[in-house]
């Protein structure tokens, strides 16, 4: 809310700064947004008194003025505004002044005349449409006639008032009109405050209910609902003071009714509704929800057409008013309307809001009715209004307040402990700064004993309904800053990483180490992506009920999927090098009420992993080298089953002969390879290697814990061996011959060559291998290891086929 | 000439060619010559039988003498020679240290990881547990139990992708808080965790908001756990995170699961507090928002509030990460341009 300062001290005698004011409010109230004057950056505008005014001899619309600034002599200005004219009091801008969009006068000539400044509107001193006043829309604003040439204009507009734009919490309702922040000010300073209230004379013979009948069947949707008439207004532009309160508040003056109605909305936090009586299709008023598809014009002049959770004021059963929210179009005040209806209501908050929220019409009265009421501040609302109707626009307030529903205005009781609230907030209060707290609050107090407080909430505060409620008031007028600050006492329970985050933290450093770098993409995505690069494919996604872009309507069921975008969003850039790892959730649907939520850690590389080097070539990425990251990592968890890589030819986005499942002994925990040539094309990236693995199964898997193995103090032996194989022969095939034929005095068996090409006869492929032989008791003979030796070229001979080289 | 004056000519002559020897293979040969079996110097001893019995020791002790200053000489003169050769080498081996380094492979943490692993280390120091909860929640647990019911406003507030009516992509971290309440144990001590992970709105992407982001939630319960004790622990957060000059500024605020209900502001790090265009010329900077656990929250959950009462925090390590680097762009955190994440790559 925009909160004028100077309107706070009609009420408050108060000496603060309003900066410093607006600090204490965010310290002990609700946010700040801003603190400014209409006046910021404006200077040199001064009031001016239009002397003579010609029209310019080579302009069909411009006029040359002669404007008294309080100089001796008047100063010429030429003006192009059509409400121009001698005798007016005028706003202008001498030469070097500085007006709104930081703008700078300069005298000049215009069209061959001398113009020694501006005759400003509103806008030009940066007014917002918004705010400025219709009345003058066309031409520049005029003064009051008292305004003396010369003075600056600031005072005369409210220019010089401090605006302390405050952001209400939505519970603090109260805090949307100047009543509630007096309060509230008043409580924090220990001020009295002096807040004036308007009573009603009701000068018509006429009785409002001889007028108008007001009917709520159910008072869910209108808990409050009172209706006043005023007869013989005189619609009119408001005195300046109130549309300077308006146009400060950021609400644009109209006209002298409905500006009231604004009025008390700002001062009471009471929105009020104003209808012209005589174009009303009835004088039966009602509130009720609308009927299905039921079309309504609000006074914008926009068609609604209307649900059943709807509410809609009416009159003989026709909607006149979507209630708390606008009215309509037919019923508005006008500058012909003679006699006005005004309502004063409490609506449920809940349709409110899912009204206005529909329907996009928020508005300070809706905003208002969503946060709550004041029940003991409808009449004195409703009457204040009445009377400065009366006042300003010269009507008959008619008698009595016609009713159709009254919410009890109430206090509430709450009893406190004086040691629970210093338990609570980890403080020792007294039992007199306690009762001092709520002297200041105005919220009445009795104590029982040294411990017991009871405490009288008004209805002003409907946001406090429990202690802790109150613990907050208490709080915050003491102060936070004067709340010590201490931590929660040490424990017996000790904190600290359980072993699934541990490794999930492992597996992101060991990622990290081997060169990949971490990535965190979206976890909603399109359903076809969802689906793609799944370890153990499900059917179908879980969808999003009303996604909001389709892009985003799927929870994936991969990770790989979103790597592959961000490598497109790189390559796209000219970033050719990437290596991106990403560990998050995937989510599978398995018939529960909710999907199954799998950790996941996936890798996209492209490119390089190593930059490029002066003295090293250039070593583009390749199945192998991502295949070495997976080795590496999963030999540090330590898995005590047999690892495999199997050969896949079965994934439709991956390259089918070069890709593999990941095996532990049987079970399938991931893929690696290279992202299929065609599924690389849609997502328009280059040859792109990636792998998946279910960390939930790594997780669970056996580990094998680590044990100390004595290094042999015997020599090892080594023997090469070179091999033919037809091509289809695999490592896996040689190894596990080697493996079962190598004696117990093998140790290690490490394939150092691989070779098919031009020299080698067609369909044929040369391994070549380094066995070490060691006996960890003995010194082993070159005999042993021959015979050893030749078990193992044997068997490769007779079981592979292979010729030994 | 006596066999002295032959050893004193030998000795000179041998002490001229060491001073000579230019290299290795050169002062090798001078060692053989002079003092191998066929060398000067013993044939000199052979003659040494023709001496009387008094000439012989003195003779001999001078030959060994001459011997021995001729080992040594050319032992030096080798010595010389080799350093000689290693410097040449040495020169010969000189490199351009400005080159530069053969690269590693090394990747690094994404920047909001770093933020989320600091402060869950923080807490882990100060014995809190670490919970991590479902990212698609139940609603009861995302709204009905932190005091968020039905048609709440707040609930406005979190615009929520829903999947069923009973289930949705949680808005915030905090339906850990229940879950956590219901299962802790009060009689081991009171409840300390933290929950981080990603939550999710309805929103569309631009450059301050995201559909996807993170959150830090945080909540003890106990017995004699007070608003003092938020208050502190939040400076400790703070203050670590962001630099322990900074101040701590709380505002009341409104959180529906929490009263009273605060929001914490440390100082502008970037002004500290004078007041530039990062902190919108306030001097301070909203961090997080945090309160004593609502008593309703605490009912739902089966704690009774009359006992038990606490407090709970929540802060957004995406905001984090823009503050404490000035990123402008929310979106930069999820399309893993390379040259972005590269730029977080401080180790300590």
């Amino acid at each position: 809310m925009k909160v004028s300062y100077q309107w706070l001290k009609e009420y408050l005698d108060i000496d603060v700064e309003p900066r410093e004011l607006a600090e204490k409010i965010a310290r002990t109230s609700v946010d700040i947004n801003d603190v400014y004057s209409l006046s910021d950056g404006l200077k040199k505008i001064v009031v001016g008194d239009v002397k003579r005014c010609k029209p310019h001899p080579d302009s069909d619309h411009l006029h040359v003025c002669q404007v008294d600034v309080g100089e001796d002599e008047p100063i010429q200005i030429v003006c192009g505004a059509p409400n121009v004219a001698a005798g007016e009091k005028v706003i202008v801008a001498l030469h070097g002044a500085r007006i709104g969009d930081n703008v700078k006068i300069k005298r000049g000539k215009i069209r061959g005349q001398q113009s020694n400044g501006m005759l400003c509107a509103l806008q030009e001193l940066g007014f917002s449409d918004k705010i400025a006043p219709k009345d003058y829309d066309d031409g520049i604003y005029l003064l009051p006639d008292d305004a003396k040439p010369g003075d600056s204009v600031f005072p005369y507009l409210g220019m010089d008032d401090t605006i302390i734009d405050t952001d209400v919490t939505p519970n603090r309702g109260d805090m949307l009109s100047i009543y509630g922040n007096v309060n509230d000010i008043a409580a924090f300073y220990g001020l009295k405050p002096h807040f004036q209230e308007l009573s009603v004379k009701e000068n018509s013979d006429e009785n409002a209910s001889d007028l108008v009948e007001a009917v709520v069947n159910d008072e869910t949707i209108a808990p409050t609902y009172k209706l006043r008439v005023i007869k013989d207004v005189k619609i009119a532009e408001s005195p300046l003071w109130l549309q300077i309160k308006l146009w400060n508040s950021g609400i644009r003056p109209v006209n002298n009714v409905v500006d009231v109605t604004n009025y008390i909305l700002l001062k009471y936090g009471q929105p009020l509704h104003s209808y012209d009586y005589d174009q009303l299709p009835g004088h039966r008023f009602s509130v009720r929800h609308a009927k299905k598809d039921e079309p309504f014009v609000t006074l914008d002049g926009d068609e609604h057409k209307l649900i059943e959770n709807d509410i809609v004021v009416t009159t003989d059963d026709q909607p006149v008013a979507l209630a708390g929210t606008m009215g309509g179009q037919g019923t508005a005040v006008s500058d012909e309307t003679k006699t006005v209806a005004l309502e004063a209501a409490i609506f449920n908050p809940i349709m409110v809001r899912k009204q206005a929220r529909r329907l996009d019409l928020h508005s300070e009265s809706s905003m208002r009715f969503e946060r709550g009421i004041n029940p003991a501040t409808v009449e004195t609302a409703l009457d204040e209004a009445a009377e400065l109707i009366s006042e300003l626009a010269g009507g008959k307030v008619t008698k009595g307040i016609v009713t159709a529903s009254e919410k009890p205005a109430e206090d509430k009781q709450i009893t406190l402990s004086l040691a629970k609230i210093n338990h609570v907030l980890g403080t020792e209060l007294s039992m007199d700064k306690v009762e001092d707290i709520f002297n200041r609050l105005a919220f009445p107090v009795e104590t029982a004993g040294d411990d017991q407080i009871t405490v009288t909430v008004p209805p002003r505060r409907w946001d406090i309904f429990v202690a802790a409620d109150l613990y907050e008031e208490i709080a915050r007028i003491y102060g936070y800053d004067n709340l010590p600050a201490t931590l929660p006492v040490m424990t017996r329970n000790h904190g600290g990483l359980t072993p699934r985050q541990k490794f999930i933290r492992a597996t992101r450093h060991d990622m990290e180490g081997m060169g990949l770098t971490q990535a965190i993409s979206y976890s909603l995505t399109t359903v076809e992506k969802a689906k793609q690069f799944q370890i153990d494919p499900v059917d179908e996604p879980m969808k999003l009920d009303f996604p909001m872009s389709s892009d985003h309507v799927a929870t994936r069921m991969n990770i790989i999927s979103g790597l592959l975008l961000d490598v497109a969003y790189n390559v796209a850039r000219n970033v050719d090098n990437v290596a991106l790892y990403e560990e998050g959730r995937v989510f599978l649907p398995k018939g529960g009420e909710r999907p199954e939520e799998q950790e996941h850690l996936a890798a996209a590389v492209t490119g390089q992993m190593l930059a490029n080097s002066w003295h090293k070539d250039d070593q583009p990425v390749d199945f192998f080298r991502l295949k070495g990251i997976v080795e590496r990592y999963l030999h540090n968890l330590g898995i005590a089953g047999k690892i495999s890589y199997v050969a896949d030819d079965s994934r439709s986005e991956m390259h089918p002969g070069r890709t593999a499942n990941i095996m532990i002994d049987d079970q399938l925990v991931g893929f690696i390879g290279q992202v299929h040539p065609t599924t690389a094309k849609e997502y328009k990236i280059p040859e792109t290697y990636v792998f998946e693995l279910n960390l939930e199964a790594l997780l669970a898997a056996d580990k094998v814990a680590n044990e100390y193995h004595p290094i042999s103090k015997y020599p090892a032996i080594t023997r090469d061996i070179a091999l033919l194989v037809n091509t289809d022969v695999t490592n896996d095939d040689v190894m596990a011959i080697i493996n079962k034929r190598g004696g117990a005095y093998l140790k290690k068996v490490h394939l150092f060559d691989v070779y098919s090409g031009l020299h080698l006869p067609k369909g044929k492929k040369s391994l070549a291998y380094t066995l070490t032989y060691q006996d960890d008791n003995d010194t082993l003979t070159e005999d042993q290891v021959n015979k050893a030796f030749e078990k193992v070229t044997n068997a490769l001979e007779d079981d592979l086929s292979a010729e030994i080289r | 000439m006596g066999l002295k004056d032959k050893l004193t000519q030998l000795r000179d002559e041998g002490m001229a060619e060491i001073r000579n020897s230019k290299d290795l293979q050169k002062i090798n040969e001078v060692r053989v010559k002079m003092l191998g079996k066929k060398g000067p110097i013993t044939s000199v001893l052979r003659g040494m039988k023709e001496l009387s019995a008094e000439e012989r020791p003195v003779v001999g002790k001078f030959a060994n003498k001459v011997r021995d200053e001729l080992t040594t000489a050319i032992e030096d003169r080798r010595a010389e020679l080799e350093q000689a050769e290693l410097d040449a080498q040495l020169a010969e081996e000189k490199l351009d240290v400005t080159l530069p380094g053969t690269p590693v492979a090394q990747g690094q943490s994404h920047v909001i990881q770093q933020i989320i692993d600091q402060v869950v280390d923080l807490f882990v120091s100060m014995g809190y547990e670490v919970a991590v909860g479902d990212e698609v929640e139940q609603e009861v647990y995302n709204f009905e139990k932190l005091n968020l019911p039905k048609d709440h406003p707040a609930r406005d507030m979190q615009d929520t992708f829903y999947v069923t009516p009973t289930v949705l992509m949680r808005t915030q971290t905090s339906p850990m808080q229940a879950r956590m309440l219901e299962k802790h144990d009060f009689s081991q001590g009171p409840l300390k965790m933290i929950s981080p992970g990603k939550v999710y709105r309805r929103d569309t992407d631009d450059a301050t908001h995201s559909h996807q982001f993170n959150q830090i939630e945080g909540m003890v319960v106990g017995k004699h756990i007070t608003m003092a004790d938020l208050k502190g622990t939040l400076e400790v957060v703070a203050q670590s995170l962001f630099g322990d000059k900074l101040q701590v500024r709380l505002r009341p605020s409104y959180f529906p699961f929490t009263e009273p209900s605060v929001e914490a502001d440390i100082t502008c790090f970037n002004c500290m507090g004078k007041g530039c265009a990062i902190c919108k010329h306030t001097g301070w900077i909203e961090v997080l928002g945090a309160g004593m656990v609502h008593p309703n929250v605490l009912k739902m959950s089966g704690v009774d509030p009359e006992e038990y009462g606490g407090f709970a925090f929540g802060l957004g390590p995406d905001r984090f990460a823009m503050l404490k680097y000035g990123v402008d762009d929310i979106r930069n955190f999820y399309q893993n341009d390379v040259r972005f994440l590269n730029q977080f790559d401080e180790k300590g």
